[in-house]
């Protein structure tokens, strides 16, 4: 009897440290020590696991003068704008056609439009594979039919369609995986504003204006930073689209696509960590200035 | 009037949308129907004499794909447990304890948040090489089966939990991981719901990682195998699209039965109130 009071007291006393110990253990081994050691290794050449040389900066001063890292960076960057300026856009708009009172199967459009989120990266880039092949593709004969464009259109193996290619099929992904956040901020904006609004005389634009883009602001600047941050790490889908490769003259090169070549097929890890430290330090600060223009934004208005 | 024009307009237009986002699933579905040969000859569907399930016949005899299968539910729902066990009891303690320690360990997860996961990648693959876990299930199981998004998750929820309620419970004698199964858990079952499929669709859908930890193709999980079908298969179309439909099948059986958690779940850390 006395052991089992001295048992729930010492249990009571240390639960918490047990309930995190698993995770941390795990976090600590698995997380941290990866993160600190890919600093430490990026000051390396490496050869596989086992040969190292330091290089100190040298990898970094190689990055800035590498052209496939700068054509690597380029293409990210220009899928990321148009994540951000034409999908999302696009998206809430697509919020506020389901966000009318009294519409009918609102639901049943919300799960449509929502439904190519449940098609994994991997699985979405072998369909439209298949779609956007030249001759007997989907793409190509639909547009064919419509508006008698060529049906050999190579949207793969023509390095200026490579980047309209990707952002297709992302917009196709994603629009409505981020009307789904759109939706629900729409749906959680104060009613009472917009009666005040209507009282005051305001039109259907200054509605939106004044009242909807204030309130949904919150959830618009964590949109604008996710789909940011997940466009930088864009990878499995134009490594499938493209066979693997960066495509026709490396026009579907990402950055972690790059990084990837370097690290297991040339085996370089160093540079490889490089690569990502690099990646990690544009993407902390073009978050960073997302965050303070949308800011900045607030306090002029 | 004016206004029946404007919605019959909002259903054309929210129609016409529905088309183009279905437009390629649809078309998935009618190439996995169609006989090798008849892929490119019908757009969609052929006639109803010209179905077949050929596709995938030749996918479960010409390929391992149930080994495949097999692989993707072991690995994935191995992953997803763990992480759901670790992550809710790792968010009860953050929630509801207070000890020493606990605010660095919330800012050091939270700072390892802002940073892609891809800059590991290099000490990571070091790491389960030394430790032996190359071409493993457990290479890929063991890293993945922490979510730092997952305790933060759990940790929201589990913050409504009255201290009265595990108080009382205390005083019945009941042990403070007894709390956590009979009290915290039950208490936060739509997070669970939401939690299991996003973590489901994350393993089930993983593809860098294990493209670097799997050699051997007895070990492959659905992504690696596809992209290696893209290579070898690459003129029939046809399975290589019932394989595809075939590894989207399961999120979307899991989907539909959490659905209503899940859009709670996403949307639980965007929006308030």
């Amino acid at each position: 009897m006395i052991g089992s009071r001295r048992f729930f007291r010492w249990q009571h006393r240390n639960a918490p440290y047990l309930f995190v110990a698993p995770f941390v253990a795990v976090f600590c081994v698995f997380g941290l020590y990866p993160l600190v050691k890919s600093l430490w290794l990026s000051f390396y050449i490496t050869s596989g696991p086992k040969s190292r040389v330091f290089v100190g900066l040298g990898n970094f001063g190689f990055l800035l003068a590498d052209p496939d890292f700068h054509k690597a960076v380029w293409n990210t960057a220009v899928f990321a704008f148009f994540s951000v300026f034409l999908q999302l856009p696009l998206s809430l708009g697509l919020a506020l056609l389901l966000n009318r009172k009294r519409l009918r199967a609102r639901n049943f459009f919300r799960l449509v439009f929502f439904s190519p989120h449940l098609v994994g990266m991997v699985f979405v880039a072998v369909i439209f594979m298949v779609i956007f092949q030249p001759q007997f593709g989907l793409l190509n004969r639909v547009l064919n039919a419509l508006f008698r464009t060529p049906l050999d259109t190579k949207w793969l193996g023509n390095r200026g369609l490579v980047m309209p290619a990707l952002v297709l099929t992302s917009l196709w992904m994603y629009v409505g995986f981020n009307m789904i956040y759109f939706l629900a901020a729409l749906q959680a904006v104060n009613q009472d504003l917009y009666d005040a609004a209507k009282v005051d005389g305001a039109n259907a634009w200054q509605q939106f204006r004044h009242v909807t883009l204030p309130s949904i602001k919150p959830v618009a600047v964590f949109v604008v930073v996710l789909s940011t941050i997940g466009s930088f790490q864009l990878f499995e889908l134009p490594y499938l689209l493209l066979g693997n490769s960066g495509g026709p003259e490396n026009a579907g090169l990402t950055v972690v696509m790059y990084l990837y070549q370097n690290g297991f097929e040339t085996g370089d890890l160093g540079y490889a960590s490089a690569i990502g430290w690099t990646l990690a330090i544009v993407v902390l600060v073009v978050s960073l200035v997302q965050m303070k223009l949308t800011g900045a934004w607030k306090r002029g208005d | 009037m004016n206004r029946n024009l404007f919605r019959a307009l909002l259903y054309v237009a929210l129609a016409l949308c529905s088309v183009v986002m279905l437009t390629p699933l649809v078309w998935l579905v009618s190439a996995c129907l169609k006989k090798p040969d008849d892929l490119f000859s019908y757009l969609f569907f052929p006639p109803v004499g010209d179905l077949s399930l050929r596709n995938f016949r030749d996918l479960f005899t010409e390929i391992q794909f149930m080994r495949f299968l097999m692989n993707s539910c072991f690995v994935s729902g191995v992953t997803v447990v763990v992480q759901l066990f670790f992550a809710s009891l790792g968010g009860f303690a953050l929630a509801k304890y207070e000890f020493r320690g606990k605010k660095p360990i919330m800012i050091l997860m939270l700072a390892t948040m802002m940073i892609p996961g891809q800059v590991m990648l290099g000490p990571l693959y070091e790491l389960i090489y030394h430790l032996g876990f190359m071409d493993s299930y457990l290479g890929l199981i063991v890293p993945g089966c922490v979510s730092v998004f997952g305790i933060f998750l759990f940790r929201q929820s589990m913050l409504q939990i009255p201290d009265d309620l595990l108080e009382a419970g205390r005083i019945d004698g009941c042990s403070e991981f007894g709390l956590y199964w009979n009290v915290a858990l039950p208490v936060s079952r739509p997070m669970i719901g939401a939690f299991c499929l996003i973590s489901f669709m994350g393993t089930w859908n993983s593809f860098l990682w294990p493209q670097i930890v799997l050699h051997n193709s007895q070990r492959f999980t659905l992504p690696i195998a596809l992209n290696q079908m893209v290579g070898l298969y690459s003129q029939k179309y046809g399975v290589l699209m019932a394989g595809t439909f075939l590894s989207i099948l399961p999120v979307v059986i899991l989907f539909f039965i959490l659905q209503k958690e899940f859009i709670s779940g996403l949307t639980a850390g965007a929006v308030k109130g």
